[in-house]
């Protein structure tokens, strides 16, 4: 068999894991595929490679398909989410001085309760928040401003949204930049650790099943190499599965570190991937069960009502015609290539590609092609949910 | 008028406004901390006529910079991770003039894979008529092919000496190990190579690390 070799774009963040073990792990080897897996030094330089054709497929930010699909973001290109290769997994927090001045308004700590947590945060400061997010169609700012947003405490035009690299989020917190910050392990951990941040809540908080990052590529490309796009598609499922089983996260540990696509230190990957996190500098680690998923609960299964939640957001945040916004993200997202490709090794497959977002506040066994298939939970914080059609 | 440039000591020639192109009243701003490659981008745009060049080399507080710099247009290294930061400011709707990322219409995709083959992006602050971005693009992009030329000799240099440093370890540690000489030991690192199908510095480095781990 001959080997087809891929431009794979990613940012180097714990989430990228299933693109790196599906090609040392040679499940891409399997599938005749090698993945040339190139570093990118920030979202936007990703974008535009993937847009102009320099890349086959890319480790993305949720939103930035649809983004892009709508033309709000680099070069106007039709990109498709395949799959998603991450939920949840990003985590929110605050500078030293702004969590202290939240305890001063009642802020009783932990990291669960974004109820708790909104109001000591909106009345911290005298001024302006100022928010550190990775990029503007990112879902940590999604959820962000969902989650104040829906508070109905502040004002979001009042707050100053940052981009800030996640590599350079702890030094901004220590520069003073920033107040809060929103990011990807495991940059959050790394403030932590440098004892200028403090940890205030999982993105899962907020959305308890967030899809974070997905696995696109130009339509066009989609269409035109359905063999190779099949082939991609079952490598990283297979190593999204071989992730998501826990006995071979310490493993998984070991190969993250070792290979040269992170550059991160094995404590840096702990956190993420075991779910255990110091919230505080030198304080005792809390379990934070499903953090970061990689494959359960239907994880990599691309939603169109996850994808409608996403255009409906971002309609919001760029001024533009909601149903549009909801049908581009929809037309986005392909559960049709899932299935098509999925379907005949064998992954389960839902009844319907689109759910009721926020219904389940737990896990529930819902109707499947194998009838193993578990689903939620995938409440938002504030009991929200969102039907936007299509599920069954 | 025709300028010549001999060789990597042309940066040493002093800025001459000799190039036929009348100054251009247009505004640019280069988002680049590393001084020298910062002075290279200056020079070339000098050179083509361009002489309102600022350079912002830390990108703190980038969106109020901007705004007091007020720029026509914004060329910054594709591979600078502040990228993402210059994209909120394209996107914030408090901005008065925002930057808007070139290309975004692929008007003319020649020219965006040509600039981005050479490392380099573009924002367009205002209403800039495209014939008056193209030649400073052209000139941009010619200039970044070259500068990420020379960086790439220099860094296959410095991996050249990289490797011969690591191939030397090897060899001594084959010398003493077994008493042979240099020429001995080179043969045999060799030898080991291509048997297993591997280069030489492979070879090295896998001595090396295996004698690490020993030690």
């Amino acid at each position: 068999m001959s080997t087809a070799r891929l431009n794979c774009g990613y940012v180097p963040l714990v989430d990228s894991a299933p693109l790196i073990v599906a090609q040392e792990l040679n499940f891409a080897a399997d599938e005749g595929l090698s993945l040339n897996l190139l570093r990118q030094p920030s979202w936007a330089a990703l974008r535009d490679l993937l847009a102009l054709g320099h890349l086959d497929a890319a480790h993305m930010l949720a939103p930035m398909p649809i983004a892009m699909s709508l033309g709000l973001s680099g070069p106007m290109a039709r990109i498709d989410a395949l799959m998603v290769l991450s939920v949840n997994g990003t985590v929110i927090g605050v500078s030293n001085a702004m969590a202290e001045a939240m305890r001063r308004k009642g802020w009783p700590g932990g990291f669960a309760s974004p109820q708790d947590t909104a109001g000591p945060m909106l009345s911290a400061l005298d001024r302006p928040l100022r928010v550190g997010v990775p990029f503007p169609y990112s879902m940590h700012r999604l959820l962000f401003e969902y989650w104040i947003g829906h508070t109905g405490l502040a004002d979001l035009s009042k707050m100053h949204i940052i981009t800030t690299p996640p590599p350079l989020m702890a030094d901004a917190v220590a520069s003073d930049e920033i107040d809060v910050f929103c990011v990807g392990e495991p940059w959050g951990s790394v403030a932590v650790g440098n004892d200028v941040g403090e940890l205030i809540l999982p993105g899962a908080a907020i959305w308890a099943h967030a899809p974070e990052k997905v696995l696109a590529a130009r339509h066009a490309w989609v269409e035109e190499n359905p063999s190779v796009v099949g082939a991609l598609m079952r490598a990283i499922a297979r190593a999204a599965a071989w992730l998501d089983t826990p006995k071979n996260r310490p493993l998984a540990i070991e190969i993250l570190a070792r290979s040269a696509h992170l550059d991160l230190p094995h404590a840096a990957l702990d956190h993420a991937l075991m779910g255990r996190f110091a919230t505080q500098f030198g304080a005792a680690p809390v379990d934070v069960p499903g953090f970061l998923r990689f494959h359960d609960r239907a994880a990599n299964f691309p939603w169109r009502s996850q994808a409608a939640w996403i255009g409906a957001e971002i309609a919001r945040l760029a001024g533009i015609n909601r149903d549009h916004a909801i049908a581009m993200a929809q037309r986005a997202m392909r559960p049709d290539c899932y299935r098509q490709h999925l379907g005949p090794i064998g992954v389960d497959m839902p009844g319907a590609s689109a759910k009721i977002e926020g219904a389940l506040t737990h896990p529930m066994a819902v109707a499947s092609t194998r009838g193993e298939m578990i689903l939620g939970p995938d409440a938002f914080f504030d009991g929200e949910i969102f039907d936007f059609g299509g599920a069954e | 008028m025709n300028v010549q440039l001999v060789g990597r000591g042309w940066n040493a020639l002093p800025l001459s406004r000799t190039t036929s192109c009348v100054t251009e009243d247009m505004k640019i701003a280069v988002i680049e901390p590393d001084p020298d490659r910062a002075r290279d981008i200056i020079d070339a745009l000098m050179e083509g006529g361009w002489t309102d060049v600022v350079v912002l080399g830390d990108v703190s507080g980038l969106a109020r910079k901007l705004a007091a710099l007020d720029p026509d247009l914004v060329l910054i290294d594709l591979a600078n991770p502040s990228r993402d930061a210059l994209e909120q400011v394209s996107v914030a709707s408090e901005a008065q003039s925002r930057p808007v990322a070139m290309f975004v219409d692929r008007s003319d995709d020649e020219m965006t894979q040509a600039a981005v083959a050479a490392g380099l992006s573009a924002y367009v602050v205002g209403e800039l008529q495209p014939d008056r971005i193209k030649p400073v693009l052209q000139t941009a992009i010619a200039r970044f092919q070259m500068m990420s030329q020379m960086r790439n000799e220099l860094e296959a240099a410095k991996q050249a000496l990289a490797d011969r440093k690591t191939v030397d370890r090897a060899k001594g540690m084959i010398m003493r190990a077994k008493g042979v000489g240099e020429e001995e030991a080179y043969a045999l690192l060799r030898k080991t190579a291509m048997s297993q199908n591997r280069k030489v510095i492979e070879v090295a480095q896998a001595l090396l690390t295996a004698s690490d781990l020993l030690t």
